[in-house]
């Protein structure tokens, strides 16, 4: 498969140059680990006059813990955050999040960052930011400032990055204390496949419980009415019911070539049962050890 | 508009020509005549166009060939200077593959995951192997290859 539309390519080495090539060029793209967006220039989805490759700017690539936030910069990539020591430390749920993305050749190359900037439906990230209250660090070259998760998805493929702009990297604030977390993926089958449903669940002592959702609605959702459900109420078999109806209220999947919209629904539930009880394992225990299926 | 890249391929210093449109897969094999990588699905879901840059995998198919300049790439080709390598030995004698055409990918992938890890675990080998599909043998004789290779038990 060849691609059609003609573009210039140009690698810069530093930041002034990326934001002045994107300042003169309205039709400009940012290129990092590209497997999305190779994939979609092949399918004529977009077509740039200029890709400008970001992977020769320095700094981009580090992983930083510092005043209980981690900085996951614009060019680490799913492999990178897989090997962190530092994320291992930290929120192992990530690194857990990380292993279930596409196939280790993809993961070598695709960025965290670049995930959220295509913001396609079945993401695999978006649940884990949206549960870690993230912050995206943006910049248009003058200015750097950050903005929260749940404001920067739009609807599917669209975030609010504006075309002289560019994401510096995502900042996870770590809650104090002791944390465990939880993500799961439900594909057609083990190995490489796009999400039919994700579920992440983070449980703190201090800040109590926080769930996401993706893949079941058109941007990845934050359950907030299952949150405060459970601040006054245990998991038990009676409320487990109740949570259940909660998920229906929350969650608005739709029926497409990898799943029906009932079937999501159903595993979701599931889904978020298993993880409540896991999170709350994992708090006082290290098992069921991180980076596993529980599905 | 033709640029020119100087990349290390299989050891080898190249200079070569490419449009920023060419894509890496299609300049290894029309321009550098590297054929083990090949074209299955063209948008990273087979794994048959598999090769390394600067000792990671990475689906050819979805890299621009402008993209590595000044890097280093390695095919299977390259991989195989001394010969057959030991998972390639394994896999002729366990008649690991049908018609061939995912093989390359495979012992790419096998190669990477026994450079990272000499000792994988079988739930290892086959995470590692995910991203590559074969048509023909149901995979059980291309894993067995490969759990030969690096003696895994469980």
């Amino acid at each position: 498969m060849t691609i059609i539309n003609d573009f210039d390519y140009v690698r810069p080495t530093n930041l002034k140059e990326v934001f002045k090539l994107l300042n003169q060029n309205k039709s400009a793209m940012l290129l990092a680990g590209g497997t999305d967006l190779i994939g979609n220039l092949k399918e004529e989805v977009i077509k740039p006059k200029l890709l400008i490759d970001i992977k020769n700017i320095k700094g981009l690539n580090k992983i930083k813990y510092a005043k209980n936030e981690l900085l996951i910069g614009a060019l680490v990539t799913f492999d990178d955050l897989i090997h962190s020591q530092v994320i291992l430390n930290k929120c192992p749920v990530v690194m857990e999040m990380a292993k279930t993305v596409a196939s280790k050749a993809i993961r070598n190359r695709a960025t965290m960052v670049g995930n959220i900037c295509s913001a396609v439906p079945c993401m695999d990230s978006g649940a884990i930011l949206m549960v870690y209250d993230a912050r995206i660090v943006i910049s248009d070259g003058k200015n750097e400032w950050d903005e929260p998760v749940k404001k920067w998805f739009k609807g599917p493929r669209k975030t609010i990055l504006k075309k002289n702009q560019m994401v510096m990297g995502i900042k996870l604030p770590i809650p104090k204390g002791d944390h465990s977390g939880v993500y799961m993926k439900l594909g057609r089958y083990k190995g490489e496949d796009l999400a039919q449903a994700t579920c992440a669940v983070v449980l703190s002592k201090k800040e109590g419980i926080k769930i996401s959702f993706g893949s079941v609605a058109p941007t990845p959702v934050r359950a907030l009415s299952i949150e405060k459900f459970l601040k006054n109420n245990e998991l038990n078999e009676q409320t487990v019911n109740e949570i259940k109806k909660l998920v229906e209220k929350e969650i608005s999947p739709i029926d497409d070539i990898r799943a029906s919209k009932e079937y999501r629904m159903h595993m979701v539930k599931i889904m978020l049962e298993r993880s409540l009880v896991i999170a709350k394992e994992r708090l006082v225990n290290p098992a069921p050890a991180y980076g596993i299926s529980h599905l | 508009m033709n640029q020119e890249i100087k990349v290390m391929v299989n050891g080898e210093k190249r200079k070569i020509e490419v449009k920023p449109t060419d894509i890496l897969l299609d300049v290894l094999r029309n321009k550098l005549g590297l054929k083990s990588p090949k074209c299955g699905c063209g948008r990273g879901d087979c794994g048959t166009c598999t090769v390394l840059i600067n000792g990671k995998s990475v689906k050819s198919c979805l890299v621009l060939g402008i993209e590595v300049d000044g890097q280093e790439v390695t095919t299977l080709e390259g991989l195989m200077d001394n010969g057959l390598l030991r998972v390639q030995e394994k896999m002729l004698e366990g008649n690991s593959f049908q018609c061939g055409f995912c093989a390359p990918g495979f012992i790419v992938m096998s190669h990477e995951l026994l450079e990272e890890n000499p000792g994988p675990t079988k739930e290892e080998i086959k995470e590692a192997m995910a991203g590559n599909l074969c048509r023909c043998t149901g995979y059980t004789p291309i894993l067995e290859a490969i759990e030969k290779t690096c003696g895994c038990k469980e």
